[in-house]
């Protein structure tokens, strides 16, 4: 046997200890842990399955048996959807679509626009008693929205808003304002000084900077807060059912859907019908930006 | 976005949204035309306008009146006040909110309130007018249920000597539904007196089927529709001075009237005999929803089910609900065949303004031209108006409510949980009514309801 060792030895080669990163990302593409991703997202979605399968299938069949009890016995029917668009003079869904639109589309502008200017102001502009300001700002999220209910209806009725549009574009904005600020605010500490000394050398004044080298970074950010906006003002009922007093004209398409049951809660087999309905718009909207709902959620919050 | 060049996805979804938007925009104008064109001869029974000439003219006046009626019972209301805009030239705005109840609050408080609120319970007017906001209700209109009302019903919104909203509309409580072909195979006669019920009740037991089917659960109101068995025991063991007493706490909630009207209640409801048909045993009553549980009557599980008139809604198009059809209620009798106690509930408006065209309307909501009118338009509604024709009313069913309202036999009382204090009317008495069927005995329910009354 010879026992003959080399002269000259290298050490072992030792893989490099592996990053925080790849240990994670090869723990999460393991099996198990595709597994687990696969039965949570089972899990999550029965319900709402159950609830388009429901949808389908005939009045006396939702009022006495499960949904599950479609696959032994199944009887399908659009007799739910002619309901939710008024063929038998009930609720007409369709006629709230366009409510729906106008009260949610100014929404999100509003409060986007008027963030993305102070969140700038707060980030890049030195004035006296901004931590002050923006301390007050933050911490305003902690304020919850149910109490300012009556005092806000208040002012409405005093400055005649009330039945219009208006109170509705105005308290969502008020509601939005403070985490939109915080998150663009946020943000935007994340640019580079460099990059905004660099345009100031070249003469660029506040409103270059802004306009022409933070919004196109801002991009993603804006997208994700605008489709946050977006499926809460689309979903609220509180706000609607509060402001909004005034009748048909104003109602957003949630109001109808709570109606839609019937007065004494008769009628609910066409609740599920009237969910997909109203759903059409906020899953359009979320499926096509779904990309800068998740890079901007994380935008401000966890970097580093 | 701000002039910024738009990425393809965001112009795809700006584009998807506003199309689904227009889309349903345009059925919706397609459908309001429609509407329009069909709606205006359904009513088109004229009627007398002299009773609103001496408001003055209130042609192109508004008046706007929010409920908690919502569809399909909000087409009849606005259908019937058609003859009024008619005749005055005024314009009826109506708001219908399931949310009614919480919301006309905040508006009241928040002096938002509309011209009028059609008010389901009589606890809330008292809430409303506290608010300070409430007018009382005109003179005319005074005149009007004073003749064409039970004076019971005027008591109810009369507040500090002053009396604040005519009654609308009204339902009675105690009916149960029954299958009537069931009855005729059977060989069972609908009984005219409580022990006739009960030995209705023994003899379909003894036939080795559940007489009687129930159902609780409502959301967070689950238990009411104990509280209203309870009612119509309390109306029938102990009489309507009794109840009256009861109910504005005169005697405690927990006294031996009171005892032996739930015990008597428990006797169906908690007898495992009698229920509860094709849903389980007693404690399946506390998780079936007060909707479903009925329908049990048509797939033939269940015999018997105690609830008011506008339960008729449930029961899908394919049923037909008459007394020679697949369902249909009788009246829950009295201790003897001439007594007749009714429960029921019914709305009253309330007024926040006193402009003359508000007045006007109410005037003729409160006539009983207005009552012959509705009963014309709608099914499922009824009202205690002795004005009211009952060949007006539609469906077999209505006639029936109207014909046990309008008896001179039948002594009527409005549902005790509406007029007591919030803390027991719509809290403890439902939490407790749950927790009784549940398994928790007579005696601590009703302690623990006791207890919970405002001192």
């Amino acid at each position: 046997m010879s026992t003959v060792t080399p002269v000259t030895s290298t050490p072992p080669l030792v893989a490099d200890k592996p990053s925080a990163a790849k240990t994670a990302k090869k723990r999460l593409s393991s099996p198990w842990a595709s597994l687990a991703a696969i039965v949570l997202g089972v899990l999550w979605t029965i319900p709402t399955f159950g609830l388009l399968v429901s949808s389908f299938r005939p009045e006396r069949a939702i009022k006495t048996t499960g949904w599950w009890t479609f696959f032994t016995n199944p009887t399908v029917t659009l007799d739910n959807y002619r309901s939710v668009f008024g063929e038998d003079g009930g609720v007409n869904l369709a006629a709230f679509f366009v409510n729906s639109l106008i009260i949610c589309i100014p929404s999100v502008l509003i409060p986007l626009a008027l963030a993305a200017l102070a969140a700038y102001a707060f980030a890049w502009i030195e004035f006296p008693g901004k931590n002050i300001l923006f301390l007050a700002v933050f911490a305003l999220q902690i304020v919850p929205l149910q109490v300012t209910l009556i005092p806000l209806l208040e002012i409405f009725v005093n400055v005649k808003l009330t039945g219009t549009f208006w109170t509705l574009w105005l308290s969502h904005s008020a509601f939005a304002l403070p985490l939109a600020i915080y998150l663009l605010h946020n943000f935007m500490r994340e640019i580079p000084a460099g990059l905004i000394e660099a345009a100031r050398i070249d003469g660029a004044g506040h409103v270059s900077i802004f306009f022409k080298v933070m919004l196109p970074l801002l991009t993603p950010a804006l997208a994700a807060f605008g489709i946050f906006q977006f499926l809460w003002v689309w979903n609220d009922l509180l706000v609607a059912l509060v402001f909004a007093g005034g009748g048909d004209e104003v109602a957003p398409i949630t109001l109808q859907l709570a109606n839609l049951s019937g007065t004494r809660g008769t009628a609910w087999q066409l609740l599920s019908a009237g969910a997909f309905v109203s759903i059409i718009v906020p899953v359009t909207v979320f499926l096509l930006l779904q990309r800068y709902f998740v890079r901007g959620l994380l935008a401000g919050s966890v970097k580093g | 976005m701000f002039g910024q060049p738009t990425s393809p996805r965001i112009r795809a979804a700006l584009a998807g949204t506003l199309s689904a938007g227009l889309i349903f925009g345009l059925a919706a104008c397609g459908d309001g035309g429609d509407d329009e064109s069909g709606s205006t001869d359904a009513s088109a029974s004229a009627i007398d306008c002299a009773p609103y000439t001496k408001f003055g003219d209130i042609k192109g006046k508004t008046v706007t009146i929010y409920t908690g009626i919502v569809t399909p019972e909000d087409t009849p209301h606005i259908e019937s006040y058609k003859p009024f805009e008619n005749c005055t030239g005024a314009t009826i705005k109506y708001e219908g909110d399931k949310s009614f109840e919480t919301q006309i609050l905040v508006r009241a408080r928040a002096g938002n309130p509309p011209d009028l609120a059609i008010v389901p319970q009589p606890g809330l007017v008292k809430q409303l007018v506290s608010t300070g906001k409430a007018v009382a209700a005109p003179q005319e209109v005074s005149d009007n249920v004073d003749k064409f009302w039970d004076k019971a019903w005027k008591s109810y919104t009369t507040i500090d000597g002053k009396f604040y909203g005519a009654p609308l509309g009204a339902s009675v409580k105690s009916l149960v539904w029954y299958s009537p072909q069931e009855f005729k195979d059977g060989g069972y006669t609908v009984p005219t007196t409580l022990d006739e019920l009960k030995a209705l009740s023994d003899k379909i037991a003894a036939s080795g089927k559940k007489p009687w089917c129930a159902g609780i659960a409502s959301g967070d109101a689950t238990g009411w529709p104990v509280t209203d068995w309870m009612e119509d025991f309390m109306l029938r063991t102990a009489g309507p001075e009794k109840y009256d007493d009861w109910v504005s706490h005169k005697i405690p909630f927990n006294g031996p009237e009171a005892t032996a009207a739930l015990d008597a209640v428990g006797g169906y409801l908690k007898n495992d005999a009698y229920v509860n048909g094709g849903l389980g045993d007693v404690k399946s009553i506390a998780t079936t929803t007060f909707q479903d549980a009925g329908l049990q009557i048509i797939d033939g599980n269940c015999s018997l089910h105690r609830q008011a008139s506008f339960y008729a809604a449930n029961f899908d198009k394919s049923t037909k609900v008459a007394e020679d059809g697949d369902v249909f209620a009788f009246y829950l009798p009295g201790p003897d065949a001439n007594t007749k106690p009714v429960l029921g509930a019914g709305e009253f408006v309330v007024a926040f303004a006193d402009r003359p065209e508000v007045k006007a309307f109410q005037t003729y909501l409160s006539s009983d031209v207005w009552a012959n009118t509705k009963a014309k338009l709608s099914s499922g509604w009824v009202s205690a108006n002795k004005g009211l024709d009952p060949n007006n009313l539609t469906n077999p069913i209505d006639k029936l409510a109207g014909t046990i309202l309008l008896d001179p036999k039948a002594t009527f009382r409005f549902d005790g949980s509406d007029q007591m204090p919030a803390a027991v009317g719509s809290d403890a008495f439902w939490k407790q009514s749950t927790a009784w069927i549940t398994g928790q005995d007579t005696a601590t329910t009703l302690n623990n309801i006791e207890k919970a009354w405002p001192k």
